[in-house]
């Protein structure tokens, strides 16, 4: 059915937003995305030579340390936005921790899953629990344990508060687990980007090597832009059943309808 | 399995769980978007 003309004979404007968490920034970010990625397998995979130590394993560390250095700046800007949120107590730093808190995570798997399958090369185990895997594996369920908290049911603000203070506690164990390598004896290689092993890379092995740190990077944004505004649009779809649920109830009561500020 | 079978296998791994993840974001924020009323769908 059209929208009836108003008293001057225009249609009324209607109110129109967007139909996904798309935007021209994310679309230009994911067109980045995805050359950086084209781009990171053939120099990975192809171009870069063997290394005299690591031999063909090198090019794990192209999806290792990657994956290792996002799932870090994810939980930074989880412990950043925790802190906002407890000085401005406002739904934007409370969403954008959640949201980075969710990717660090996905990444962070990713990172101890591709470790695993170098280990199996080079240690010929999957699983050691050495310093820099156990406290990996700490670090990894500190922030299950913040999306567990997430998921417990409560007052919004409630839950923003447990949430931001499990943000500010979990981000401690960053530097642990990264200097885990020089404070303790273990199996893992020593630091590896501004580490021990960057000033024996060279050529198109640093050219992997940042590449696909860049790419990952990229990546990050673009996944924190769409799940930022995923978060976001929950909220709303929790808002409007809300206040459906609320007109219900009062058309039941019989009493006139009040609007509820969004 | 070989050392190159684990090489491609963090690849593989790396790629099809990451896109997975990002592919059910962006089918989830179409979803909602149709849930959610025009006028509130504006990014903050």
């Amino acid at each position: 059915m059209s929208t009836p003309p108003n008293r001057s004979g225009h249609a009324p404007p209607v109110a129109s937003g967007p139909e996904s968490t798309s935007s021209t920034g994310t679309r230009v970010l994911g067109a980045a995305a995805l050359v950086g990625l084209a781009l990171s397998v053939v120099y990975g995979l192809f171009v870069s030579p063997p290394d005299a130590q690591l031999g063909e394993t090198i090019r794990m560390i192209y999806t290792h340390v990657p994956t290792v250095s996002v799932a870090y700046v994810a939980f930074v800007v989880t412990a950043v936005s925790s802190a906002m949120y407890l000085w401005k107590r406002t739904e934007f730093w409370d969403l954008l921790g959640a949201s980075s808190a969710e990717i660090g995570v996905v990444f962070f798997v990713l990172t101890i899953l591709n470790g695993a399958l170098w280990g199996k090369t080079t240690w010929g185990v999957f699983w050691r629990w050495e310093p820099r895997l156990t406290t990996s594996a700490v670090l990894l369920l500190m922030y299950i344990g913040y999306l567990a908290v997430r998921a417990v049911p409560a007052d919004t603000r409630v839950r923003a508060t447990r949430c931001a203070i499990v943000g500010l506690v979990a981000v401690v164990n960053i530097p642990i687990v990264h200097k885990a390598v020089d404070w303790w004896r273990g199996l893992h290689q020593g630091r590896t980007v501004l580490g021990t092993i960057d000033p024996e890379m060279g050529g198109n092995q640093l050219v992997a090597m940042y590449l696909s740190l860049a790419t990952g990077l990229v990546v990050f944004v673009w996944m924190l832009l769409h799940r930022f505004r995923v978060a976001y649009l929950v909220e709303r779809a929790a808002d409007a059943g809300l206040e459906e649920a609320l007109a219900e109830r009062r058309a039941e009561r019989g009493t006139p309808s009040v609007e509820v500020a969004p | 399995m070989s050392t190159t079978g684990y090489i491609v296998l963090s690849w593989v791994a790396t790629f099809a769980i990451g896109g997975g993840y990002a592919l059910s974001i962006v089918l989830r924020g179409r979803k909602l978007s149709r849930a959610v009323p025009p006028e509130r769908r504006r990014w903050m």
